[in-house]
């Protein structure tokens, strides 16, 4: 206890548990009631926003550069194995707070509106609350078992919300694949944590990252295989490769959930968690280097498929991959402070482009309702121009694509740039991470283009929606853009947390952060680039972007669309691409059906049908009849028989007593 | 009294008794078998009383108070039997059998 307003960090997941509380009891007894719902679903949440905000101004003035930590009661006290409910207040455990609560409100607020005609508003409300307190628990947790409780959590409200809509089989489906992939991420995490405890005999943040300089040799297999382990669980909640196909399928759920769940918040959990444990990352030069590989390789590769997906939902969706693939290209890199920047700016941008996107789809929905049409609301083929109709979201999402693409002077930019600055200054030691470099360049053009085509085909260029539903085009409600517009500055001005020194900025978020970084600083060669090497960077940074808002702008021709009912099927790489590689189909075909036909014949056919089922159940029945037959005739119900059994018994006794 | 031949009469009318037991079919019969072996087992204890000391003879009231209560129930089964199967055969009572 600090006697200051630190002490409260309880406050805001007990709020956002408290809301789930009482609308989970609303959803069941008066679902009606959607004012009362909303009230309680957006008040708990501004209410934790205020007391994050109270607690983060105590900490700065606390000074302190060891984290706060609060136990409240044991948990788990087994032998040398102690963990307790216990939070943890520190500058990065506090950035996510913000993040989370600040953010998380606004699409609180959004979703009042975008919810409004919803039959499940009440259980919506609940599921959100849930998902905020479980993130609040997994980013403040003060060891790895709190910490996965979050995450495990979070996992549940993302199934929960994903299939928010599971009359239809589709979106169901969607929820039990983001579930199932996330499952073989928790296995790395969990086995991970067993062997942490074993390594550093310890769960506590506190303990293991203090014992581990002696417990682990640094490069050693050890620590390798716990950072690998880890990455593994990253790797299925961050959605990178090789288990990210299920956040395209999450597009199922309601888009504020998209834009809280798999944009802005948890899909980030796992650059959190490698950002948490800078150090075991650090001492595990190989781990690293896979990490920042698989991310940046992530990056290239979801931006790729952005390019034909014709779903704007989609697009945001590989978009997303594409950006959580620079944060671990950060973190990776061991560039924490860039990567937890771009977690923020991107949580800003991407969460102002899925609520962008949302309002687009608000619109959409109410045309098609009007006119009673069954065209897809969410097919940029059936958009374009909205702009005319909808002026406020195009010049709000115009903002977030600009800083998405990197351009000057807009949030994304001075994050984007940090990343691909510091993956090339550790290219002067390892020349992988220059690589590494390309990759994220390359990843930059791209992004700028394939955001480009989601703004031009939805906003500009003549309507393809159709002749009735133009009249029923219209903007969302201030409901739904008001928080659009307070994204929208601080997509803009996000930048202004952490401007470089190189722009006679104040860095501060990485001063802020050093007491988190500072240990893992002194394990990761460090280059210092000279400032000449450095504008060259930012140069090409910005010349790409600019060469792919503009090249989108040359080549793509809106004009040429046709409404999807009657586009034709892309061919060549784009059908690949439309097809996103093919990934699914090969995970199918790979995994899924093997798994399936094991299951099926070995397991299910010959191993439960004819061993367990024939051999053991049934045949200790068989035995015991067989035994009962064999013994029926002795029993032949004459009390004659038993007599004479009875003295026979007896003669026998007596002859065995006495001779 | 000679102990022996006492002892020879007990176990010949012991040996009758279970032979009735085993071999008649009659309820009535079996029962009265029964009643031989438990008289057989009273001489038996009797005639030993006179060397081993009284208990067997105090054992024997106790025999008696017995067989009379089972005298009484044993009956009043076979009557019952009797009213419900219009026979005393034991070949008819096999209802644990298969009903």
């Amino acid at each position: 206890m600090t006697g200051t307003a630190v002490d409260l960090i309880w406050l805001p997941p007990a709020l956002a548990l408290l809301g789930f509380v009482l609308n989970g009891t609303l959803a069941l007894t008066r679902p009606t009631a959607k004012r009362l719902v909303s009230v309680i679903g957006a008040g708990v949440l501004l209410a934790a926003f205020a007391a994050s905000i109270a607690v983060f101004s105590a900490f700065v003035g606390l000074h302190a550069d060891e984290p706060v930590v609060l136990r409240y009661w044991s948990w788990i006290p087994v032998g040398t194995l102690q963990v307790d409910v216990a939070l943890q207040v520190d500058q990065l455990s506090l950035v996510m707070l913000l993040v989370v609560t600040g953010v998380g409100s606004l699409i609180h607020l959004f979703s009042i509106g975008y919810m409004k005609e919803d039959p499940g508003y009440a259980r919506y409300f609940a599921y959100l609350n849930l998902f905020v307190f479980f993130m609040l628990v997994l980013v403040l947790g003060a060891s790895f078992p709190v910490m996965f409780v979050g995450w495990e959590g979070v996992g549940l409200c993302s199934y929960l919300l994903i299939g928010f809509w599971f009359s239809d089989a589709a979106n169901a489906n969607a929820g039990r694949k983001a579930f199932i992939m996330n499952r073989i991420g928790d296995f790395g995490f969990m086995v991970a944590m067993f062997m942490i405890f074993w390594a550093t005999g310890s769960l506590d943040f506190g303990t293991v990252f203090t014992h581990a300089p002696m417990a682990l040799v640094p490069g050693s297999r050890t620590v390798t295989a716990i950072t690998l382990l880890l990455f593994l669980g990253c790797t299925g909640k961050s959605a990178q490769i090789p288990l990210y196909t299920w956040l395209p399928d999450a597009m199922a759920g309601p888009t504020p959930v998209s834009a809280l769940i798999h944009a802005a918040t948890m899909v980030t959990a796992g650059v959190y968690l490698v950002a948490r444990c800078n150090l075991l990352f650090a001492m595990a030069p190989v781990s690293s280097a896979v990490v920042a590989g698989v991310g940046a390789l992530t990056a290239l590769f979801a931006a790729t498929i952005a390019l034909k997906q014709w779903d704007i939902k989609k697009v945001l969706a590989y978009s997303t991959i594409s950006q959580l693939g620079y944060m671990f290209v950060a973190v990776g890199t061991g560039a924490i402070t860039a990567g937890i920047f771009h977690l923020a700016t991107h949580a800003f941008f991407k969460a102002l482009l899925f609520l962008g996107s949302g309002s687009v789809i608000y619109a959409m929905h109410q045309a098609y309702h009007h006119t009673h049409a069954h065209d897809d609301a969410q097919d940029m083929r059936n958009m374009g121009g909205l702009s005319r109709y909808m002026p406020w979201t195009t010049s709000l999402m115009w903002i977030a694509t600009l800083a998405i693409a990197g351009v000057p002077p807009l949030a994304g930019f001075f994050s984007k740039d940090e990343i691909l600055t510091a993956a090339h200054a550790r290219g002067h030691v390892e020349p992988i991470w220059l690589v590494f470099w390309g990759l994220g360049l390359l990843a930059a053009l791209l992004t700028a283009f394939y955001m480009t085509r989601l703004m031009l085909y939805t906003f500009h260029g003549p309507n393809r929606t159709g002749e009735q539903e133009q009249a029923h085009l219209h903007e969302a409600p201030w409901i739904m853009t008001g928080p659009l517009l307070v994204l929208g500055v601080l997509s803009a001005a996000g930048g202004l947390l952490n401007i470089p020194a190189l722009y006679r900025g104040g860095a501060r978020l990485e001063h802020w952060l050093e007491p988190i970084t500072q240990p893992s600083a002194a394990l990761i060669p460090a280059v210092p680039l000279s400032p000449s090497t450095e504008w060259l960077l930012v140069g090409i940074a910005v010349a790409v972007a600019v060469v792919g808002i503009v090249g989108a702008w040359q080549l793509l021709k809106p004009q040429r669309l046709v409404p999807a009912r009657s586009a034709p099927e892309e061919r060549g790489f784009a059908r690949v691409l439309r097809n996103k590689w093919y990934v699914d189909e090969i995970y199918d075909a790979l995994i899924v059906r093997p798994l399936v036909w094991f299951s099926r014949v070995v397991l299910w056919q010959e191993i439960d049908q004819l061993v367990v089922d024939g051999a053991a159940v049934n045949g200790a029945a068989r035995g015991a009849r067989a035994l009962g037959w064999a013994n029926r005739w002795l029993q032949t119900g004459q009390v004659g028989t038993y007599v004479a059994v009875f003295v026979v018994g007896v003669l026998l006794v007596l002859w065995r007593a006495i001779g | 009294m000679l102990l022996s031949p006492a002892l020879f009469i007990s176990a010949v009318l012991f040996t009758l008794g279970v032979a009735g037991v085993l071999f008649r079919r009659n309820a009535i019969v079996i029962f009265m078998c029964v009643e031989l072996m438990l008289n057989a087992v009273n001489l038996t204890f009797v005639a030993l009383a006179q060397s081993l000391g009284m208990g067997g003879q105090v054992f024997v009231f106790f025999v008696m108070a017995v067989a009379a209560a089972e005298a009484a129930v044993g009956l009043a089964i076979i009557l019952a039997v009797y009213r419900h199967k219009q026979s005393v055969s034991l070949q008819t009572m096999n209802l644990l059998k298969d009903g």
